[in-house]
C-alpha cells in the first residue's frame, strides 16, 4: 500500500469538523512547534524535506522561505494559493472540501515558520462552497484556540483569513495573486523584487500552494528526512494526481513520486485503464499548460526507458520527446480525440484568461485561437500551421509572467507530435467542417501521412 | 455599453451592510481597498446577481476608492455580471477535460430543450445557458454550475431533471 500523508485521514466519518479531527490527531504539529520549536530550524526541515511547490513550478518550498526578508521589520505574511485553475487540476479542492482543518493546521505551522501574523487563503470565486467549508473551519479553529492573539500561550498571533477571487485564470500567478489580493485587476508584476521581498503591500510575503502546504504538518510531525525517503531522487514525497479524460477511474489521488506511470494508468488500484479498453492517444501529465505527449513517448523515454511520475523523468528529453509533472493535472485522450480541436480549445482559453499586459499574450493568444479555429473547422491552409509555430515562438519567453508559455506549448507540443492531424484537417476539410464535438473517427493514419 | 444603472436609487440593507464590516475587518485598517473582490461577490449577491454603476459607487464610497478602481475590477473578473441575468443561469465548463467527457454535446442538448443559442436567455428570463473555462471538476465532467452550486457527472436525463427543479 503506498504511503499516504494528504489523504491519509480523508475516509474518517465526520473528519471534516473540529471534533473529529482533532480527536484524530488533528493540530499535533502546531502543539509540537509552539511547545519551543525555532522557527528557522522549521524552515530547515522543510528544505531537507525536498518539498517541492505542488501548484505547477517545483520550487523547492524550503528555499523559497529562506528568502523571506526578516531583517526589515516589516509585517510578514503567508497566502496560500487555492486558484486553482489549471485545466486538468481539481486536487486542491478536494483537500479543502473534505479536510479543512489540514490546510489551516498547515497554515499555522507555515505562518509560525516565517514569522507571519496575518495570513490569507485566496481561493476561485468559483470554488464558493468551498470558501464556506473553510470560513467555517476558521471559525472553529479561532473557537478552539489555535488561530488569534497568543496561541495557546506561546506568545504567538496568528489571524487567518480565507479571500475569494472571481474568475481569472491569472490569479494562480503568485504576484497577480497578490494584486488580486490588494483590490486590483490580476496583472502579474514585473520581478524582482520577489514577493519574498516586497509582496502584499509591499511586505515580505510567502505564496505557497494548497498541497504544499498541506504537507507540511506531516513534516513537522516526522521529519524532513523521513519525508526524503519517499519518492526518488529529487521528486520526494507523494503528489496528488488530478485524473481526467477518457479513463475508468477518473478522481484524486495520493501517489508516492517515482510510480511507474504505466502502472498508474493501467492498475485498478489507480486509474484503471482506458474506457472501454480503446487505444490510448495522447496524456497531458501536468495541466493543460504542458507539452502533450504522444502515447509511445508516455511510457517510454526516447532512450525506451520507462517513465515514472516523478518531475525528472516526465521531463526527460526536454520539450522535443518530454513533458512537465507540473500541477498534476492528467489528462487522458483515447484514439477518437481531435487533438486540434484539443489545441484550439486550449488557446481559447488562453486567450479569453490572458490578463492583457503583455503584446506578446495579448495578440497572440488571439491570433493563435482564431488560426486554430479556421484549422479546426475545415478553413485553413497549410501555411496556418506554419503561422501558428511562427506565433507560439514568438510568445514563449516574452512575457512578464508565464501564461505566455502555458499558451505556446501545448500549441508546440500538439504541433511537433500531431502534425498529420493539422495537415488532415487541411486536406479534408470535409470531414471536419460542422462538426460541434470533441470526437473524430478513429483516425486514419495512412490517409493522414499520404 | 458595458455598463448599466438601476432606474432606483440604490440602497444597501442592514444584512448586506453587516456582511461588508465583517469582510472588512478581515484587513488591515489602511488597506479597505483589498475587501474589494468579496464587497462585490457580497453585493451582487444581494443584487439580483448583477452589478449596476449604482452597485459598483456606493462599493467605491464605503472603501474610500475612486469609482473607477471598482469599474476596472468588476470589468476585469469574468464572475461579476454587469447587466441583468437570468433568474438561472447554467455555466457549462466547455474546457476540453469536459469536452472528452461529452460537455459539448450536452451544452448543444440543453440550448435546443430552451430553444435557444449558447450565451442566451430565454424569453421568459427564466435560463442563461453559458459556456466557461474550466471550473476544476474535470475528473467528474461534464459538469455545470449554477449559482455557487457544482452539479458533476451529467446526463441528459440529468438536465431534464434540473430544467424541471429550476423552473419551479
Amino acid at each position: 500500500m503506498a504511503k499516504k500523508i494528504l489523504l491519509e485521514k480523508d475516509h474518517i466519518e465526520g473528519i471534516k469538523s473540529y471534533e473529529v479531527y482533532r480527536q484524530n490527531g488533528g493540530y499535533a504539529s502546531v502543539e509540537k512547534i509552539l511547545a519551543g520549536v525555532n522557527p528557522d530550524d522549521i524552515v530547515e526541515e522543510v528544505k531537507t524535506s525536498g518539498l517541492r511547490g505542488r501548484g505547477g513550478a517545483g520550487f523547492p518550498a524550503g528555499l523559497k522561505w529562506s528568502f523571506v526578508d526578516k531583517k526589515s521589520g516589516k509585517p510578514r505574511h503567508l497566502v496560500c494559493n487555492a486558484d486553482e485553475s489549471e485545466p486538468g487540476t481539481f486536487k486542491d479542492r478536494y483537500v479543502m472540501e473534505r479536510i479543512p482543518h489540514l490546510l489551516i493546521e498547515g497554515m499555522i505551522c507555515s505562518s509560525y515558520a516565517i514569522g507571519a501574523n496575518l495570513s490569507y487563503i485566496y481561493i476561485r470565486g468559483e470554488y464558493m462552497w468551498v470558501f464556506y467549508i473553510l470560513e467555517n473551519a476558521i471559525k472553529e479553529a479561532y473557537a478552539a484556540g489555535w488561530l488569534g492573539k497568543n496561541i495557546k500561550n506561546s506568545g504567538f498571533d496568528l489571524d487567518l483569513y480565507v479571500h475569494c477571487g472571481a474568475g481569472a485564470y491569472i490569479c494562480g500567478e503568485e504576484t497577480a495573486l497578490i494584486e488580486s489580493l490588494e483590490g486590483k485587476r490580476g496583472n502579474p508584476r514585473i520581478k524582482p523584487p520577489f514577493p519574498a521581498i516586497s509582496g502584499l503591500w509591499g511586505n515580505p510575503t510567502v505564496v505557497n500552494n494548497v498541497e504544499t502546504i498541506a504537507s507540511v504538518p506531516w513534516i513537522i510531525l516526522n521529519s524532513g528526512e523521513d519525508y526524503a525517503k519517499i519518492g526518488v531522487g529529487k521528486s520526494t514525497g507523494t503528489k496528488l494526481i488530478s485524473a481526467s479524460g477518457h479513463i475508468k477511474n477518473p478522481g484524486v489521488y495520493e501517489i508516492e513520486l517515482g510510480l511507474p506511470v504505466e502502472e498508474f494508468l493501467h492498475s485498478d488500484e489507480y486509474l484503471g485503464g482506458m474506457i472501454d479498453d480503446r487505444p490510448l492517444k495522447a496524456v497531458v501529465p501536468g495541466g493543460s499548460s504542458v507539452p502533450v505527449m504522444t502515447a509511445d513517448l508516455f511510457y517510454k523515454t526516447a532512450e525506451g526507458t520507462p517513465r515514472l511520475m516523478t518531475y525528472e523523468s516526465l521531463a526527460e528529453g526536454g520539450f522535443a520527446t518530454g513533458s512537465m509533472l507540473g500541477s498534476g493535472g492528467f489528462i487522458v485522450y483515447n484514439d477518437s480525440s481531435c487533438m486540434v480541436r484539443n489545441t484550439w480549445n486550449f488557446s481559447r482559453f488562453y486567450h479569453h484568461e490572458s490578463c492583457g499586459q503583455c503584446s506578446p499574450c495579448r495578440e497572440g493568444t488571439a491570433w493563435m485561437q482564431k488560426v486554430l479555429y479556421k484549422l479546426e473547422h475545415g478553413l485553413g491552409t497549410m501555411d496556418d500551421i506554419d503561422l501558428l509555430w511562427d506565433i507560439q515562438s514568438k510568445i514563449e519567453g516574452n512575457t512578464i509572467c508565464p501564461l505566455g508559455d502555458a499558451a505556446a506549448w501545448p500549441v508546440a507540443s500538439a504541433i511537433r507530435h500531431f502534425r498529420n492531424e493539422f495537415e488532415y484537417h487541411v486536406r479534408f476539410p470535409e470531414k471536419v467542417k460542422n462538426r460541434n464535438h470533441f470526437a473524430i473517427e478513429p483516425f486514419q493514419k495512412a490517409e493522414a501521412t499520404i | 455599453m458595458i455598463f448599466q444603472k438601476e432606474n432606483t436609487e440604490v440602497s444597501f440593507g442592514a444584512e448586506l451592510r453587516e456582511r461588508i464590516q465583517e469582510l472588512l475587518s478581515h484587513y488591515p485598517e489602511d488597506k479597505k481597498k483589498s475587501a474589494l473582490l468579496p464587497v462585490l461577490h457580497a453585493v451582487q449577491d444581494a443584487h439580483q446577481n448583477w452589478l449596476s454603476v449604482g452597485c459598483m459607487d456606493k462599493v467605491a464610497e464605503i472603501l474610500e476608492i475612486k469609482p473607477i478602481e471598482v469599474y476596472e475590477v468588476a470589468t476585469f473578473y469574468s464572475m461579476y455580471n454587469l447587466r441583468p441575468i437570468g433568474k438561472t443561469m447554467f455555466e457549462f465548463c466547455q474546457t476540453s477535460p469536459c469536452c472528452l467527457r461529452g460537455a459539448e454535446d450536452l451544452m448543444d442538448y440543453t440550448c435546443s430543450k430552451l430553444n435557444i443559442n449558447l450565451g442566451e436567455t430565454t424569453q421568459d428570463g427564466q435560463f442563461t445557458v453559458k459556456g466557461v473555462e474550466c471550473l476544476g471538476a474535470c475528473g467528474y465532467a461534464p459538469m455545470m454550475q449554477v449559482g455557487d452550486i457544482y452539479h458533476e457527472n451529467l446526463t441528459q436525463e440529468k438536465i431534464d431533471e434540473l430544467l424541471t427543479r429550476y423552473q419551479s
